[in-house]
């Protein structure tokens, strides 16, 4: 153990102390001309002493002193691991179906408040999964989508009293254009330069919500957009259909649920087939892809048009839900969450996206009174994540076997 | 006409700004090819460490004395710390993350930028921190032109800044050092130059010019934010890209021409949609010429 | 009192990631000697080079220069110690000029005198240097550049030269030149050579000894005439 710490002590001091010294000057010079270090030491003893955990951690677990946790711990992992493939996985969907089915009743209104945000993201990340886990894009002007989706149903909503349901694939369609729109002229070019790009288009949509006062009202945003309307068989006087709108939380859950399997099947359809593995080869190689009679630029343009149309119809039901939209929900750090929730789950994986989500909606509202540090644990997650495991926590299996691995 | 010499004037303050923080972007893109999302930040903590500076300064009475020398000192150190933050997390985000994919480097750019931000947030607070005002109060007035202390004190403290820079780069050999780092970083292994300490500099000086630009933000506009670094890092790397990424002297260009597009758009088409234009500036140059003006910079072994 | 060789590598094993490139490389090379590495694409070549400066890690085994183990060395610091490498496609910078490229092999010293003398030496071994000293390095032909990239590798004043695939690409004219200028420099300034070609029969020409490299092995070792008489070599690299 004493080995492991020794490699890590220098590079650990070297960075508490720099964090001193970064830490002091915004904490310890006053405008009144005193300087303090009271506040600095205090802040920094709780870093030093958050981290050193951790470090402790690492270093227990490079030497595997840990094990008397770490293997009970790995043995069940790898119980559920083998009856798990033991397990046909329809069995694994079938329960999870019924828990999400049955959840409702047994969280409140807060639970599935919380529930229904977690699955409207999922649709989210399930989109962006398309663009950038499946076809390898870093989009981070997605956000943009979402708003256009949601903004289609409430000024259409709003201005002709078009419902719900007609505004849905109306919402999709226009995000769809908006879709090809910024990929068109992005196909040609370099990674770093396409994320670059994206959050440029990103930005101006949003400013363009911002200010054009006539079609979107501008910062003050759109209210009184009617939520979903639907027929509902009443059993009295014989067998009819009355129609109202839905106000019970419980029936936007499982609208968002139906909306959330829908667009997992698509995903998980479009991976298995003839364009995902174009769009793998388009992830792994882009210049070989096209050597071997890819056409890269529809594929990449369908990329994108699929992932906005999942965002748009989320940004429809979104507007439905809210009943209010404005720009401020569309920001740029929305769509670096977003981001950051596939990433952090694997991309290109289902299971990985539905853990990103969950992690990132659920866990700070269960630490409600760490509110005001969310964005900066979230800011650092990301950095450690990239650092540690930049597949993510479930990475995505490839499609099909390579040779060697059978072989194996 | 006189209308059109004030946006002048006006374009080139910000202009000038916006080329100091475009360097940052163009040069550490030239020695690694990332995009360091968090190089806005380093321009916001400027802001921020420059009236923590010129605040105590004030407040221990130096100001009224001596405020040319409170001035400087509050530029020197301000751009010192920044230097410091910025190889700290060159070491912690970036330099693990060389031999990884493109996309992994990129996401651990944007989380140190909200990391960084959000830091700021909490330990300087929500709300602006406020720039003494009183320093440079007066300007020169030719009819309906106004040029005032502060902006030739930018333009000046810009132009010196560059010359400074071009000084260092074309002239000196630490400077033809970053440049063949820029170019082939193996080859200049090969002839004795370290590498790790050549990308720590470069982090170094890209950061301490934007931390410049954003101290003169700040007594341009009064007030800075923690959030400030968003938009300007965005116009900033366009105006990097506009003038051949990883080119110097193109990414001085690129500022001033954002700025000047960006003064003139307001002016003369519509304030709301000002930041706009920079954006499809952008947009525009990487679609139609995206090696930029003055071609680009950077090391092409690396593919 | 036996000699000690100048460079040696005792069993170096060493890859990339999972790719297992050198698989026990065993190798010495005298003071004053030119030898050859000779072996098909692939074999390991440019890796052994690679290995020898610290840009390919070694798994396994020393490497030794000088009798001092160099395997965790930065490669940055070994030109100050004298070892330097010419690598493959000579690799100039291309947007500096000619005298830039010079004065950047020359990073390391600070006898500036010395220094200016060393670039005009360069221009009068290499004539056309002296022509284009303005010119950018990428503007060059390829044989100018390799000229470029061994000048710029002497302003480093190496004892010992690793030199990799000089005659990739250039006319045979050309390559005549660079061979006789690397004879000239073993034989002047007694710098000691260790040299990987595709190109068999002149690096045995050039050498004294040579190793022949096969998929990351040495599978033999002999006096350089020796080898090109050597039936099985003559057939498998000499084209005969």
């Amino acid at each position: 153990m004493i080995q492991e710490f020794k490699k890590v002590w220098k590079p650990y001091t070297i960075g508490m102390l720099w964090l001193l010294g970064l830490l002091w000057p915004l904490l310890g010079i006053h405008p009144d001309g005193t300087l303090t270090f009271q506040k600095t030491i205090t802040v920094w003893s709780y870093l030093l002493a958050g981290s050193f955990v951790c470090l402790m951690i690492y270093v227990l677990k490079g030497t595997d002193s840990l094990k008397f946790i770490a293997d009970p711990i790995s043995r069940v992992a790898g119980n559920i691991k083998t009856t798990s493939i033991a397990l046909p996985t329809w069995i694994w969907l079938g329960a999870g179906l019924i828990v999400a089915l049955i959840y409702p009743q047994f969280a409140g209104r807060y639970g599935t408040d919380v529930a229904i945000s977690v699955l409207l993201y999922i649709c989210l990340g399930l989109g962006l999964n398309v663009v950038v886990g499946l076809a390898g894009m870093l989009d981070l002007g997605y956000i943009a989508f979402y708003g256009v989706g949601a903004y289609t149903y409430a000024i259409l909503n709003t201005t002709y009293g078009l419902g719900f349901w007609v505004c849905l694939p109306l919402s999709g369609f226009f995000a769809c254009i908006a879709g090809c729109i910024v990929g068109y002229p992005t196909l040609r070019m370099r990674g770093d330069y396409l994320a670059i790009v994206t959050l440029g288009f990103g930005e101006i949509i949003r400013i363009i919500l911002n200010n054009w006062m006539e079609l979107t009202n501008g910062p003050n945003g759109i209210l009184g957009v009617k939520p979903i309307g639907i027929f509902l068989p009443v059993f009295e006087n014989g067998f009819t259909f009355e129609h109202f709108w839905m106000k019970k939380l419980q029936l936007f859950y499982y609208f968002a649920l139906g909306l959330a399997i829908v667009a997992a099947l698509c995903v998980h359809r479009l991976n298995f087939s003839r364009v995902g593995r174009a769009w793998e080869s388009i992830r792994e190689d882009e210049t070989a892809a096209e050597l071997m009679g890819v056409n890269t630029f529809i594929y990449k343009l369908l990329a994108y048009a699929m992932g906005a149309i999942f965002a748009g119809l989320a940004g429809a039901f979104f507007a439905a839900r809210m009943r209010f939209v404005s720009p401020e929900s569309f920001t740029f750090l929305e769509s670096a969450m977003v981001l950051c929730m596939v990433v952090l789950g694997g991309m290109g994986s289902i299971p990985g996206i539905i853990l990103g989500v969950a992690a990132l909606i659920a866990l700070p509202e269960i630490f409600r009174e760490f509110e005001s540090y969310r964005m900066l644990i979230f800011g650092a997650t990301m950095v450690i994540m990239m650092l540690f495991r930049p597949a993510g926590l479930i990475p995505a299996k490839r499609v099909g076997t390579r040779s060697e691995e059978k072989e194996g | 006409m006189e209308y059109f010499i004030q946006q002048l004037i006006n374009g080139i303050t910000l202009g000038g700004m916006y080329a100091l923080i475009a360097l940052g972007y163009t040069m550490v893109y030239g020695v690694i090819q990332l995009i360091n999302f968090a190089h806005g930040e380093f321009f916001a903590a400027g802001g921020y460490v420059g009236a923590i500076a010129l605040g105590y300064f004030a407040g221990i009475g130096y100001m009224e004395t001596h405020p040319i020398i409170c001035l400087t000192a509050s530029f020197a150190m301000a751009m010192a710390y920044c230097a410091y933050l910025a190889v700290g997390v060159e070491k912690i985000a970036y330099k693990p993350l060389r031999k990884e994919s493109r996309l992994a480097a990129l996401l651990s750019a944007l989380g140190m930028s909200i990391f960084l931000s959000n830091g700021l947030m909490l330990t300087q607070g929500v709300y602006d921190a406020v720039y003494p005002s009183e320093l440079f109060q007066g300007r020169f007035d030719f009819g309906m032109v106004t040029i005032s202390y502060l902006q030739i004190m930018i333009v000046s403290l810009t132009a010196f800044l560059l010359v400074g820079l071009n000084l260092l780069v074309f002239k000196t050999k630490v400077g033809m050092a970053m440049r063949a780092t820029a170019q082939d970083k193996t080859m200049s292994a090969l002839v004795a130059i370290g590498s790790n300490r050549i990308i720590s500099l470069t982090f170094a000086i890209g950061a301490g010019l934007a931390c410049a630009a954003g101290i003169m933000y700040g007594l341009y506009y009064g007030s800075v934010r923690y959030d400030m670094g968003f938009v300007p890092g965005i116009k900033a790397f366009a105006a990097a890209v506009l003038g051949g990424i990883g080119n110097i002297t193109g990414a001085m260009l690129g500022g001033l021409i954002i700025g000047m597009v960006e003064i003139f758009g307001a002016g003369y088409l519509s304030s709301e949609y000002k930041d706009v234009f920079a954006f499809i500036i952008l947009i525009a140059v990487l679609y139609f010429k995206p090696n930029g003006i003055m071609g680009e910079n950077i090391d092409d072994t690396r593919v | 009192m036996s000699i000690q060789p100048m460079l040696e590598l005792k069993n170096v094993h060493s890859g990339y990631g999972s790719i297992k490139a050198l698989k026990g490389i065993s190798l010495k090379v005298m003071p004053g000697e030119i030898v050859a590495i000779i072996g098909a694409n692939g074999a390991g070549k440019s890796t052994t080079l690679m290995t020898i400066c610290g840009i390919v890690k070694v798994e396994k085994g020393e490497v030794l220069y000088r009798g001092k183990v160099i395997n965790k060395v930065p490669p940055e610091k070994l030109p100050t110690m004298g070892l330097c490498q010419v690598p493959e496609g000579r690799r100039i910078f291309p947007r500096l000029t000619v005298m830039e490229n010079l004065r950047l092999g020359a990073f390391y010293r600070d006898d500036t005198n010395q220094i200016m003398k060393d670039i005009q030496h360069s221009y009068e071994m290499f004539p056309i240097l002296g022509e284009r000293k303005s010119q950018k390095g990428g503007t060059l032909s390829g044989g100018e550049q390799q000229m470029l990239a061994i000048a710029r590798a002497l302003m480093t004043k190496p004892k010992v030269l690793l030199l990799d695939e000089p005659s990739l690409g250039l006319a045979p004219i050309i390559v005549q030149q660079i061979f006789d200028i690397i004879a000239q420099i073993n034989k002047e300034e007694g710098t000691t050579i260790l040299l990987v070609e595709q190109n068999a029969n002149l690096a045995l020409q050039a050498a004294s000894r040579g190793y022949v490299v096969e998929t990351g092995e040495i599978t033999l070792e002999d006096e350089a005439p020796s080898l090109l008489a050597n039936p099985k070599i003559r057939e498998a690299y000499l084209g005969e």
